[in-house]
């Protein structure tokens, strides 16, 4: 009896260690079922709840999409297979091309400040005492405030006036006054510095993780040797961290793609599409002009984009791994 | 130049009155960075704000005519829409994570790496790229035939099945030694007894994490109840702040006493449960 339960406690492990590389191989099954197992229904019984929530709200929405996006949609009269007509329409599009290109800077924006703000935050903030934990539960508050008052407090904050919230601010430093959203020369980088405000706090607690789990005795050895702090996190701390930059990488690309809430509540796109991105291109097409068939084709070209670019870090993350 | 090794910038160790003087700056500088715009959302929603410009750390002339006007525009109705469908959907979150959890952890069964497989696969159908489809759905659900659209339940249901908090589910359950589950086998517990008196309240730091991250993802749920409301009856109060704003009669001060009310729930929540957020942060993303 013990020793069959410390082998099935063995076998229930074995799945743990690959769990974040998706591709668990299924534990090897037993001739006969451990008495413990019972009927083969009882897994599936604890787990319909969530299969269904995720077919009806997540898979079949996708089939519909693709659907859709090779079909005339026409509420009433019945859809009509039109091929990759709606493709075309959308890729011929230049405020889709515009939006695309919109999408890609505002995501790299704010992937690499997020990134570079949330590690200078996490080396800044690194340690154990009361007062440091305290200092970054106040440096973690914006990523639990929702982005809808994020989006209100930075419009009011960005007030172009000259006595403006922000301008009075940067004045002091002899800069500004700036028209922040208001003008098509700075609406881009005024949601992005907003995104990076929002989103560097929070790279900043899962780089603290990564920190956490460098081994010491490297810091003690490289100090030993002579190196100097600058060399030190160069060459000890961000080897160590990179399997954590990769997944916040991943994480906020993914994030950065389907972009719609602090663009759509700030600008909605605007001025004169200077921020428009794709998903608020996506919500006007679809669900203001009634435009489903060619929505829903640009609803698919940004999954796959999304899906190309975690496959690639995926691979890239990989192959470094093994050379 | 002595560095400390304790940390990999060796800042905290240091002692000198140089080193001590540009901590307290730089932990000034990030604090004013990060809950500055907070507080002077704070103090705004307590002062008369009548333009953008008087925003300001500092309030000035104390007041809670914000809130009785933010009151007169129903905010507190909003609020309880968003309160219902936190509620709700938490519960449901909950719930389906932990049934879902106890059969992918504890159970060996066919399938079972292609239904991890088919879990993990949904992080990357976000609402935002099934928006159009979800529309359509919501109005008519398969086989049931019932319009969720213009309801709360339209903007909860989706949210149940949701795969971080499986995933959180699943690691922390398998951590749950065998030898308890199979004593109470022995003694002729059945299934459903050996989930919910000896799985389930072994696994309560699991549930205080998916409850935490649960109540702040629905809480910051936006496009999902864009979609589904049709009239103001059903918005949630972020929702509800766009609108707001172009009210004529309503000031800066106003749109800053409605978010805050808007903001103090998860705020609260990240407040009260810190150490379940910081285990949620490292073991959920880190893995997921």
């Amino acid at each position: 009896m013990t020793i069959h339960a410390a082998d099935a406690a063995t076998a229930a492990d074995a799945p743990k260690a690959a769990a974040g590389t998706i591709v668990s191989p299924p534990p090897a099954r037993r001739r006969r079922r451990h008495r413990t197992q019972g009927q083969w229904w009882i897994p599936w019984a604890f787990l319909m709840p969530a299969l269904l929530l995720f077919l009806v709200f997540r898979y079949i929405p996708m089939v519909q999409a693709i659907q859709m996006s090779v079909e005339n949609v026409r509420p009433y009269l019945g859809n009509e297979f039109v091929g990759a007509q709606n493709y075309q329409v959308i890729l011929a599009d230049p405020a889709f091309r515009d939006a695309t290109i919109n999408t890609v800077i505002l995501a790299v924006g704010q992937t690499v400040g997020c990134l570079l703000l949330g590690f200078l935050l996490a080396l800044l903030l690194e340690g154990q005492t009361r007062k440091l934990s305290f200092i970054r539960s106040a440096a973690f508050l914006p990523v639990v405030v929702p982005m809808a008052v994020v989006a209100e407090l930075w419009r009011i904050m960005y007030y172009p006036s000259a006595d403006g919230f922000l301008n009075n601010i940067i004045g002091v430093f002899g800069l500004g006054p700036s028209e922040y959203i208001n003008s098509p020369d700075s609406a881009m980088w005024s949601v992005m510095l907003m995104g990076i405000w929002r989103g560097g706090p929070y790279d900043m607690m899962i780089i603290l993780a990564g920190l956490a789990g460098i081994d010491r005795g490297l810091y003690e050895a490289a100090t030993v040797d002579g190196a100097n702090r600058w060399q030190r996190i160069v060459h000890v701390t961000l080897p160590g961290l990179r399997p954590v930059f990769t997944i916040l990488f991943i994480l906020a690309a993914i994030r950065g793609f389907r972009v719609f809430t602090e663009v759509f509540l700030m600008t909605n796109g605007g001025p004169n599409g200077a921020t428009e991105v794709v998903m608020t291109l996506l919500y006007k097409l679809g669900l203001e002009q009634g435009k489903l068939g060619v929505g829903s084709a640009g609803a698919v070209l940004l999954f796959l984009a999304t899906l190309v670019l975690t496959l690639v870090v995926q691979l890239i993350t990989r192959r470094k791994k093994d050379a | 130049m002595s560095v400390g090794t304790d940390t990999a910038l060796g800042l905290t160790e240091s002692r000198t009155v140089v080193g001590i003087a540009v901590k307290v700056v730089i932990y000034a500088v990030v604090v004013a960075l990060f809950a500055g715009p907070l507080i002077a959302l704070l103090s705004g929603a307590f002062s008369e704000v009548s333009d953008p410009t008087d925003l300001s750390v500092i309030p000035n002339r104390p007041t809670l005519e914000n809130f009785a006007i933010a009151f007169d525009f129903g905010v507190l109705g909003y609020l309880a829409n968003s309160f219902f469908v936190v509620g709700f959907g938490l519960l449901l979150q909950v719930i389906v994570s932990v049934l879902a959890g106890y059969a992918l952890a504890r159970k060996r069964f066919r399938f079972s790496a292609l239904v991890m497989v088919a879990i993990l696969a949904t992080m990357m159908l976000p609402e935002e790229i099934l928006a159009l489809p979800l529309s359509i759905l919501l109005a008519d659900l398969p086989i049931l035939h019932i319009n969720l659209m213009g309801t709360l339940a339209g903007m909860i249901v989706p949210l149940g099945a949701w795969a971080f908090s499986i995933l959180v589910m699943t690691e922390f359950m398998k951590d749950v030694p065998l030898e308890l589950e199979e004593a109470a086998r022995i003694d002729g517990a059945s299934e459903l007894r050996v989930f919910a008196q000896i799985i389930v309240p072994l696994c309560k730091p699991a549930l205080g994490v998916i409850g935490v991250f649960g109540f702040t993802m629905i809480w910051d749920q936006y496009l999902l109840p864009l979609l589904v409301s049709q009239s103001s009856d059903t918005y949630t109060l972020p929702l509800a702040l766009r609108t707001l704003r172009i009210e004529p009669e309503v000031t800066p001060g106003v749109v800053m006493a409605a978010s805050l009310l808007a903001l103090a729930p998860s705020v609260l929540v990240f407040l009260l449960f810190q150490r379940s957020f910081a285990r949620g942060l490292t073991s959920g993303a880190l893995k997921g």
